[in-house]
């Protein structure tokens, strides 16, 4: 156990492997350590931005289906007004229509009784004729008593 | 195994003794064929089976790390990638908890220290006999005695080693303490420390005492250092070198001291790079 030259040699061989360490070994472990490190830094900040975006996204989404479901209803709404309307239109239309037939049947009925009347009257005057001339037993003529026809039946 | 019968004295001073080349007085320049013949070698001597080891783990802590860091990608790590960037990590952490100045050096080194310490002591769990008796057959396939074939195979339990890399760090100690507060701030470290006072000549007196436990203080760093792993490794190593010499019985007691060398291998690593980062922190620190 005596100290002698070894003691130098392995300064000098420590003092080697030192140097080596320090310029071969620990520079590009280390810096592969870092950008490893880096890589996962940013793959964490890529996950954490993603998520945020999906819950913007679904927030979006979610405004939007609200939306159109309050134009859904809102021309749900307006397709009842609009057929309630039609209905009223029609309706009234309707009840239009047979106020005007009930009066173009109630003209023609009047009609109708006058044209009757009228018939009525001209035979009723014929009847009338015939009736004098059985009563004065000579013909009347027609032409000569015409006039006094016409009164007597404008006169029934 | 000195001889044939070793008795236990010889078997354990035969595993507690490196492989040694250097300069013998009378041999020249040659590998020691005894514990004496190592010790009359003096300092210009070098322990091969040390420095074999401990280069070779480095070695392996180096090429694994630096084809990792070749081929690391920032997709999905591999197996190997994955256990690298587990220690880079762990390191990068236990220097950013402690050591708050900047410096590209100190993160490094430590992951240095660690994995490499770590891996010298490792080599603690092989069973004892298996690597020195390998040597010992290469040994004598070269005409070696296998008696004069020494070979210890874990580098931390060789004062030379944990002393080589500590007095590094004290360097370092040093080198951020001038840096930082200048060549100044760190003799006043030294020495205005921890007795002031505002009275000149009162200052004056505590100068001295100031300096000597300062200086105390500065180098037991280093030596508390290398004495905490080489202590620890080397009565792990003695227990194991003791177990292994009780014949059968060995068995059952291998193991569990082994686990629990485990923890202490992981734990003197890590003691070591977390001090040496604590050091230096406190270098740079300013009171």
């Amino acid at each position: 156990m005596n100290l002698n030259l070894t003691l130098i040699g392995q300064a000098i061989a420590f003092a080697f492997f030192v140097w080596f360490c320090m310029r071969f070994v620990w520079p590009p472990v280390m810096q592969a350590l870092q950008e490893r490190q880096k890589k996962i830094a940013d793959g964490l900040d890529a996950a954490s931005r993603a998520s945020r975006d999906l819950e913007l996204a679904e927030e979006q989404a979610n405004e939007t289906l609200r939306e159109s479901k309050e134009q859904a209803a809102e021309i749900l709404e307006q397709a009842h007004k609009r057929s309630n309307q039609m209905i009223d239109e029609a309706r009234e239309q309707a009840r239009q229509e047979g106020e005007r037939m009930i009066t173009q049947a109630k003209s023609e009925i009047e009609q109708e009784i006058n044209r009757a009347k009228e018939e009525l009257r001209e035979q009723v005057s014929r009847l009338a004729i015939v009736g004098a001339e059985r009563i004065l037993e000579s013909a009347i003529d027609e032409k000569q008593h015409g006039k006094l026809v016409d009164k007597l039946a404008e006169e029934l | 195994m000195a001889g044939n019968n070793p008795t236990p004295t010889e078997y354990i001073q035969h595993h507690l003794q490196n492989l040694t080349f250097g300069n013998h007085p009378e041999h020249g320049w040659s590998i020691a064929h005894s514990a004496d013949e190592a010790a009359e070698m003096g300092f210009w001597a070098i322990h091969l089976d040390t420095l074999g080891w401990s280069i070779g783990l480095g070695l392996v802590f180096m090429l694994l790390f630096r084809k990792v860091a070749q081929s690391a990608t920032t997709g999905i790590p591999g197996g190997v990638q994955n256990f690298v960037e587990l220690m880079v990590e762990f390191v990068d952490n236990s220097v950013k908890d402690t050591f708050h100045g900047k410096s590209n050096l100190i993160a490094p080194l430590s992951l240095t220290i660690f994995c490499w310490v770590f891996l010298m002591n490792l080599m603690d769990l092989v069973p004892v006999d298996v690597l020195p008796m390998l040597a010992q057959k290469v040994g004598a396939m070269f005409g070696a005695d296998p008696a004069h074939v020494y070979f210890k195979v874990v580098p931390t339990t060789d004062v030379n080693a944990t002393l080589g890399m500590s007095l590094s760090v004290f360097a370092l100690i040093i080198f951020y303490t001038i840096r930082a507060k200048g060549f100044s701030g760190f003799i006043g470290e030294l020495t205005l420390h921890p007795f002031n006072s505002p009275n000149k000549l009162v200052q004056a007196l505590f100068v001295p005492v100031n300096f000597l436990l300062e200086t105390v203080t500065l180098i037991a760093k280093p030596i508390s250092l290398a004495l905490r792993l080489f202590g620890n490794l080397y009565a792990g190593e003695l227990i194991f070198i003791l177990i292994a010499m009780i014949g059968l019985w060995q068995l059952p007691l291998h193991f569990p001291w082994a686990v629990f060398h485990i923890l202490v291998i992981t734990l003197q690593a890590f003691i070591f790079m977390m001090l040496t980062i604590v050091y230096l922190a406190m270098a740079v620190e300013k009171h």
